[in-house]
Parts: C-alpha cells; sequence; structure tokens
C-alpha cells in the first residue's frame, strides 16, 4: 500500500499536524518508503498468534478505593496542575472560543 | 591527589564512605568538567546546584555517622526525558520547551534518596526518536571520540547520546538513560561505555515522557558492569504509580556479581550474522564468545527465526502507541500554544504541534496515525502485534537451550554527524540488533570490547531471560574483565 498527498494530508488533518503543500509534497516519499519496508511484514505466518499487547505478562492492580490513596497523583493539585499552562484563567485552562 | 572525575560510581561512593574526599569536592570537580565541556551540547540545563546540594547532604550525614546510600555522593546526569521537580524538562523538543514539572520522576527520586546529586539535564533525540542525537531541539551532541585523521564531529548515538556523551568523556560518572528499541545499548556502544536496558517493568515510567509505553525501560549509563549494577539497583523496584511495574523484589545485583561463567550456556544467534555489517564488528563476535569460552560458559547455537521482522514490526508498534502518547501536547495544558490570530480550538491544536514538533517526530506520529486508522489496523497494527509475540517467542525458545545470549549492539560504529540523513531508514536500521531484545521486553546490555581501525569503540551485547539481569550483568563482567577495554576518547573540548 502506498499514500498520495491526499492521504498525507488527511494523516495530517487527524494528528492534528497542521503541514503546507511543501511539507506534504516531502513526506509522501518518506512515508511510502517506511510503508514499503514494513510490507514485509505481510509474509510472516501468522496462523493461531495472538497478538502481543503486554511482554511481560502482569495482572493489573486495583488501588484502595479512598480518596487520594497517592497523595501525589490525588486532588486538591489545582495550583500545580495550572502551573504550566500557556493560559491559566480563573482556576481553570483557558482556550479559544469554542461556540460558533 | 586523584583526578576525580577519572573515578565511577562505585570508586566515587566508596571513596566518599571511606573518607578519601568529600562528596562535596567531587561535585565541584565535575561542576567545573560540566561547565568546561559545552562544545559537546549534552546538557540542555547544568544544576551545579542540584549537585551540589545533594553532596552537602551527603558529607553531613557522614560526620553524622548515619548509613549512607547506594550511591551516596555521586553525582549524574539525568536524560532530560525524566521529570525533574522545579527544573525544565523538555524531552529535547521545542513543545516542551520551559515545562518546568510540579513533580519528580520514581526513578529520579530514587537515585536522590539513594544520594546521588544531579549535574544537569542531558540533551537527547527529541522525545527519544532517533539513533543519532541529531533530532534535538536544541541541537546535536557531539560525540567526545573522533574518527583517527579526522576532525569531523562524530555521532554519540542515540536517543541517549547526551548521557553516553557525557560518561565517555568523564563529565559524569554515570548518567540515566531509556531504551525503546535500544536508546541505551546503541549509544553506550557507539561511545566505549556500558549500558543496560532492565526487564520491562523494573523500573518505574511514572515521570517518564512516554514515547512508546509497552517498550519504554530506563536503565543506568556508566563505564563499568559494577558502576551499572550499583545504579540500576538504586533505580529499579516496584511503584503502584506505573500500572506495569513488577511487584517483586529488587535482588542485589551488585552483591551478587560473579564472573565465573561454569555451567552457563551462551547462545550465538544465527540470524543476527547480517549482511552489511562490518567485518570488525563481526571478528569482535568472535572475540566475545572466546571470551566468554574462557570463563568457562559453553557455546551453543541458537535460532531466532523472526529476527528480520522485528525492526518493521518495532516501526509500526512504537510509532502507534507514539501517536497516542504525543496527543496530549495539545496547547491547552502545559508546554508551547501557537494561537494563530481569530482561529478556534482545533486549529490551535494543529498550529502548536506543527511549530512544536521536529520532522522526525512528526513522521512517527503520521505513520502511527496511518497505522491505527480504520480500514489499515489489522493489516498494519495487528499483525506487527502479531509479529512481535513470534519474537518473543523465539526468545523463550532459544532460551530453553542456553542462558544469554551473545551478539553485536550495532551494525556499524559510530559515523560522523549530519552522514546518515538522506532517507529516515538507513538511520533506523542502526537498530537492527537492539530492537529484538526491546520488543520481548527482555533485559539487554551492551559492554565496550574493543576499538576498530579508525579508532572508534564497538560494543558487545548480551540478552537474558525475563527477571535475569543478573545473568547478563554477569556475563558482561566475563567480557569487561577479559576486554580490558582502557581506551578514551582525547579531549579537544
Amino acid at each position: 500500500m502506498s499514500v498520495d498527498k491526499a492521504t498525507v494530508a488527511k494523516i495530517a488533518s487527524l494528528a492534528r499536524i497542521r503541514m503546507d503543500d511543501a511539507a506534504l509534497e516531502q513526506m509522501v516519499p518518506e512515508l511510502n518508503g517506511i510503508l514499503q519496508w514494513v510490507e514485509q511484514l505481510g509474509e510472516v505466518d501468522v496462523t493461531g498468534i495472538e497478538p502481543m499487547a503486554a511482554v511481560i505478562p502482569n495482572t493489573l492492580r486495583l488501588r484502595d478505593d479512598v480518596v487520594d490513596a497517592d497523595p501525589l497523583t490525588g486532588g486538591g493539585k489545582r495550583e500545580d496542575v495550572l502551573a504550566n499552562a500557556p493560559a491559566a484563567e480563573h482556576g481553570f485552562f483557558g482556550v479559544p472560543k469554542v461556540i460558533e | 591527589m586523584t583526578d576525580l572525575t577519572s573515578l565511577g560510581v562505585k570508586e566515587i561512593r566508596d571513596g566518599v564512605a571511606r573518607g578519601d574526599f568529600t562528596a562535596r569536592e567531587v561535585a565541584e570537580a565535575f561542576n567545573a568538567a560540566v561547565a568546561e565541556a559545552a562544545a559537546l551540547n549534552a546538557f540542555i540545563v547544568t544544576t551545579p546546584d542540584h549537585a551540589l546540594a545533594a553532596a552537602d547532604k551527603v558529607d553531613a550525614a557522614r560526620a553524622a555517622g548515619e548509613t549512607l546510600g547506594k550511591m551516596a555522593g555521586v553525582p549524574i546526569g539525568m536524560k532530560d526525558l525524566f521529570a525533574t521537580h522545579g527544573v525544565q524538562t523538555t524531552a529535547a523538543s521545542h513543545i516542551l520547551e520551559g515545562f518546568t514539572p510540579r513533580y519528580e520522576s520514581t526513578v529520579s527520586q530514587k537515585l536522590w534518596d539513594a544520594g546521588a546529586g544531579m549535574l544537569g539535564k542531558l540533551n537527547l533525540d527529541q522525545f527519544a526518536m532517533g539513533s543519532s542525537n541529531e533530532t534535538s531541539y536544541f541541537g546535536n551532541v557531539a560525540s567526545p571520540w573522533k574518527k583517527a585523521g579526522s576532525n569531523a564531529a562524530m555521532s554519540p548515538g542515540g536517543s541517549s547520546g547526551g548521557s553516553s556523551a557525557a560518561v565517555a568523556a568523564r563529565i559524569a560518572p554515570a548518567a540515566t538513560g531509556t531504551d525503546t528499541g535500544g536508546s541505551i545499548r546503541q549509544p553506550a556502544a557507539f561511545t566505549g561505555i556500558c549500558g543496560i536496558k532492565p526487564t520491562y517493568g523494573r523500573c518505574s515510567r511514572w515521570g517518564i515522557v512516554a514515547f512508546a509505553s509497552s517498550l519504554d525501560q530506563a536503565g543506568p549509563m556508566a563505564r563499568s558492569v559494577e558502576d551499572c549494577a550499583i545504579m540500576l539497583g538504586a533505580m529499579a523496584g516496584f511503584d503502584p504509580k506505573d500500572s506495569t511495574s513488577l511487584q517483586m523484589d529488587v535482588p542485589d545485583w551488585e552483591a551478587a556479581l560473579n564472573a565465573d561463567l561454569r555451567g552457563k550456556k551462551v547462545g550465538i544467534p544465527r540470524e543476527y550474522r547480517m549482511e552489511g555489517t562490518d567485518q570488525a564488528i563481526l571478528d569482535s563476535w568472535e572475540q566475545g564468545k572466546a571470551w566468554l569460552k574462557d570463563a568457562g560458559a559453553e557455546i551453543v547455537d541458537v535460532s531466532l527465526p523472526h529476527t528480520k521482522y522485528a525492526l518493521p514490526a518495532y516501526y509500526i508498534v512504537a510509532p502507534a502507541e507514539a501517536s497516542s502518547n504525543l496527543a496530549r501536547y495539545d496547547g491547552v495544558r502545559y508546554g508551547l500554544r501557537d494561537l494563530p490570530e481569530g482561529v478556534g480550538l482545533q486549529d490551535m491544536y494543529a498550529a502548536t504541534r506543527a511549530a512544536g514538533f521536529g520532522d522526525e517526530v512528526k513522521r512517527r506520529i503520521l505513520i502511527g496515525t496511518y497505522v491505527l486508522s480504520a480500514g489499515f489496523y489489522d493489516a498494519y497494527y495487528t499483525q506487527a502485534q502479531k509479529v512481535r509475540a513470534l519474537v518473543a517467542r523465539d526468545f523463550a525458545r532459544a532460551f530453553e537451550e542456553c542462558d544469554v545470549i551473545l551478539a553485536p549492539t550495532t551494525p556499524t560504529a559510530s559515523f560522523p554527524l549530519g552522514s546518515m540523513n538522506e532517507d529516515p531508514l538507513t538511520m533506523y536500521l542502526n537498530d537492527v540488533f537492539a530492537v529484538p531484545a526491546s520488543l520481548a521486553g527482555l533485559p539487554a546490555m551492551s559492554v565496550p570490547a574493543t576499538i576498530n581501525a579508525d579508532g572508534l569503540p564497538l560494543g558487545l551485547q548480551l540478552v537474558g531471560k525475563p527477571f535475569d539481569e543478573q545473568g547478563v550483568l554477569n556475563a558482561g563482567l566475563a567480557i569487561q574483565q577479559r576486554a580490558g577495554f582502557s581506551a578514551k576518547p582525547e579531549k579537544w573540548w
């Protein structure tokens, strides 16, 4: 499979990365080079093989069902959470108007 | 008095404990060496005050007769992928420039708790995506090594290239690294130092800027196997804040180091004999077999039939996870915001991400977005996950016949900066020997073996069974003792 400029523009839009024409033109052959190379995976017989998501068998743990079980990742951290925001206002994240 | 910057982790820790020198003297010596080495561009920010404060604490603890930590008095470099409280953390990207965490990563906190101090935040490939340290927003890192007869700046490897350059240049006795598909081992091999990636889950990922979460693992980089064992012991351990953290005890790897390999079997994977590998690397591999045999091990042939497919599978799995992980950079919560006049939220996202990510990061986000998109998911992503299962199964079968695997770390020695940028694929291929162990989550280490005809270091790789860091370290120690690698880069910075 290979991608054309329109497809790359679609992917870039899905990924929320603005790309101008020149950037798209340059990306098309680069992505096609990589995609053609990964195509060889199609040769592998994977009959009966389960896709691997977790490499070391591990069960997900449940933490204690209490408020602020871990003080670092619990609540009450508004100031810390907003400290690096490019536009924090009135204790919230500021964003451009989203209602037309 | 000895030049303190020539000392490693163990020598510094033991020297401070004995009172041969103070932790403050060590920190001052390394701070000065770091300040002199700006030409390497190994650090994005330096933190001499952090190193001094940690040293003073250790000196005071010693004066008070308290028990000192595993890393007491050792100043280290911290890859700028670990969140550090109050110190800018960028992942070498523009999008995180100025980001100053209000929290500390688990691994860095454990190192400070063990008595280490921080010399600064080390440069890397942007978001750890790269194998040459040429994708950092803050400029390339230059290796302290030069090719014989040339003045060209060489690659320190990547992505942990600031770490490898700093440790090889003796401006840090050790540094943290992270390894997603070779990012500890390949730079270690390029610069003549040691580096170990432990079993997936040994070191907490909490507070490490995420690249590909099912692969990312932190590990130490230092100039000896002993130093790696000590530092890994300080970094590893269960962390309830990381859902994939291993809930098991951390063995005392340092105490159990043993280079006597009698009764051990070392597997040589026949599929690693690949076209395009330097003859000097193949020769060093032969030499490695002889060294391990000399240490008492039996050498056996093993087969890892899906080796050739590991790298393409990695270049689907890792970008897919990256495209998802990097979706968090939206110009809202932290980092860069690019808000052109009069645009709405969606355009702000797109403008911010266009301005904040470098080319290689964009390439991988696009690949990842594509392979996860409707209609292509099964053909690419599911297929790659199945191939990953086969790569892991190959290792499991091989380990029925051997205890540890010996292979080259890289197919080539270091190359000049700028010489491999024509096609992204040629760069990817440099990780061909490193990626399979990453996909299988196995502990793997690079140790320096020899110097090639150009005067550049070559590394050998050891891959172990899950949780058997000890077996990897022991075989690494056997090689270290026989290789007697003592070459150092000549100071030009």
